[in-house]
């Protein structure tokens, strides 16, 4: 493959693997406009060790990690032991990516602030990749990692849907008093997949500083990166497990499609496009791209009233 | 030496004081609306946006004078509210409350997608440069002092509409029980549609204050959007006193955090103080 294919296909998993992050707690019903916080964590958090302490982003990453689920501790157990959901959440979640992204800002002596900052360079005369500096010069390696990466986010997109049952996901999002007095933990259970959710993000933050090696915080944290995630989720569909993936596919092949078609005469010509077919999913394709497909071809074949997985 | 850092401190205070006049009347459509019809507008900002590149456009490419060019944009947002209520939030009104604030969120995403592609992304300046009022050893901006003023005014002509007359009545009267109303023989569609032009309206109102101190540019929305909501969400969505009692509270967060340390922190401060907020009272200060 070239290197512009490869390129788009990193990209591809990469966010399809930071949307499927994000759905594991939209299709909950906690829709977070607050996960731009936990990718800036791990870019950041890695990228800054690294250049100011020669930390390994292996240390880093560990570092970051822990810095996230802190986070999400913090958010997450206040928001749920008050009953905090619905719009209430999506605007606290929001005030968390903008937190984020003003540090980031603010500490501008450190990070760079808005114009950005670029870890290092680990790669010296003829080395193609420094395991210890996460640095590959080599699109392929980079294409393998993000592979196992997605694999492992659908890996616990489904064991989380094992684990709890679908039932008591529906549950929880339907009817969380009725949840509660069925003997679902309620706080517990959301709590437990906000961490997991934020981890998987945080991760997801650390991979493409990595990759692109650049980091800036518009780019990582604060509210556009949040909505991205959010309607790249609801174009593909928060419901199905493959959804955020065909979102994230579908948003960056919409863009490049346009961008070859038309050059860089109309700069915002997909998003305006994009802007108006999510208007239009959210209001007769809710269930999204995949999950309106896979409606059509299954339908004929199932007994009706069978929610999809 | 402390003199001079008191007097910069009672300047930081008022221009604080000065901000939470805007502010206020930036959260005020957005309460309205959420108040009446139910729905977080997300794209309120953008809607401000719009206002101010139709203030731009009539003034400085078509030479309206500069206040029929600022009516006419208030027009102009008004006819937007209506617009974005017939035919974007009308459709989900009776899906997920979720949805209804997604689809908004299309919306911003478009509008702001739609003035980079119609308008570039230079930033332009509607060019009124206006003095500054000095006050012993302090000096304001007068476009900040007249912000203030309209802000109060606007703010009391709509507290006095929703109080004084029939139209404003029915308002409040759906706003508090939206399944009798119709009962009493009025029409909801109706007040949800006046409702949301008259959002816009206040929307365009914000835009032309906010053109005499900022440059416009697609993603100026994003730049005190957040700041909107979480002032309405601090004073309880919906409650409009509530709403403007927050933005005073947020603006002295923001003026005095940034005199103390930089601009960001003053930001990073009103949001943490938000975010704690909310833990204490779920439902904001007033809510």
């Amino acid at each position: 493959m070239g290197n512009y294919p490869l390129h788009l296909a990193i990209l591809v998993l990469l966010w399809g693997y930071i949307y499927t992050s994000w759905s594991l707690m939209g299709r909950l019903g906690l829709v977070s406009f607050g996960h731009g916080a936990f990718m800036g964590i791990g870019a950041y958090t890695v990228v800054m060790l690294w250049n100011h302490f020669g930390l390994s982003p292996w240390i880093g990453a560990l570092l970051a990690l822990v810095f996230a689920a802190l986070v999400a501790i913090v958010i997450g157990y206040p928001c749920f032991r008050f009953r905090i959901v619905g719009h209430y959440f999506a605007l606290v979640t929001l005030a968390l990516s903008e937190v984020a992204r003003l540090v980031i800002v603010a500490l501008r002596d450190q990070t760079g602030g808005s114009l950005g900052a670029t870890p290092k360079g680990a790669l010296h005369g003829g080395e193609t990749m420094s395991i210890g500096a996460l640095q590959f010069g080599s699109k392929e390696v980079w294409l393998v990692i993000v592979f196992a990466v997605w694999l492992g986010g659908l890996w616990v997109w489904r064991a989380v849907d094992r684990s709890m049952g679908r039932l008591a996901l529906q549950a929880i999002s339907e009817e969380e008093e009725a949840a509660a007095s069925i003997g679902i933990h309620v706080t517990r259970a959301k709590l437990r997949i906000t961490i997991i959710s934020a981890l998987m993000t945080c991760v997801g933050g650390i991979l493409y500083a990595q990759y692109q090696l650049y980091v800036n915080p518009d780019a990582v944290s604060g509210i556009a990166i949040s909505l991205q995630m959010v309607f790249g989720v609801i174009a593909g569909g928060m419901f199905v497990m493959l959804g955020p993936t065909v979102g994230a596919a579908f948003t960056l092949l919409l863009a490049e499609g346009l961008r070859l078609a038309f050059g860089n005469k109309y700069p915002a010509l997909d998003t305006t496009i994009y802007g108006v077919m999510l208007v239009l999913f959210i209001i007769y394709m809710p269930k999204g791209i995949l999950g309106a497909a896979l409606e059509l071809f299954k339908l004929p074949r199932q007994p009706s009233g069978r929610p999809l997985q | 030496m402390s003199e001079v850092l008191d007097i910069y401190l009672l300047e930081a205070v008022l221009n604080g004081l000065l901000l939470g006049g805007l502010l206020a009347l930036l959260s005020l459509g957005l309460n309205l609306v959420f108040g009446v019809i139910d729905v977080v507008w997300i794209c309120y900002a953008e809607l401000i946006m719009c206002g101010m590149y139709a203030v731009y456009y009539l003034h400085v490419q078509f030479h309206w004078p500069l206040l029929v060019a600022m009516v006419a944009a208030i027009g102009i947002v008004a006819l937007l509210g209506w617009i974005l209520h017939q035919f974007v939030i009308r459709p989900v009104l009776s899906a997920e409350p979720i949805n209804q604030l997604l689809v908004t969120g299309g919306v911003l995403f478009f509008l702001q997608a739609a003035a980079t592609l119609a308008f570039g992304i230079e930033f332009k300046n509607v060019g009124v440069s206006l003095p500054s009022v000095r006050l012993g050893e302090m000096s304001f901006s007068s476009s900040r002092l007249i912000a203030f003023g309209v802000a109060l005014a606007g703010v009391l002509a709509l507290w006095l509409f929703l109080r004084r007359t029939y139209l404003g009545t029915a308002i409040r009267a759906i706003s508090q029980d939206r399944a009798v109303m119709p009962l009493m023989g009025v029409d909801p569609a109706r007040i949800f549609r006046i409702t949301s032009a008259l959002g816009g309206g206040l929307a365009g109102l914000a835009a032309c204050l906010l053109v005499l101190q900022y440059d416009i540019h697609p993603s100026i929305g994003l730049s005190f959007g957040p700041i909107t909501f979480l002032i309405c969400v601090l004073g309880g969505l919906g409650n409009m006193m509530g709403g403007f009692v927050a933005a005073f509270i947020f603006a002295q967060f923001i003026a005095v955090g940034g005199f103390f340390f930089a601009l960001e922190w003053g930001y990073v401060i009103a949001f943490v103080f938000f975010i704690a907020v909310m833990f204490w009272r779920p439902r904001g200060l007033f809510g």
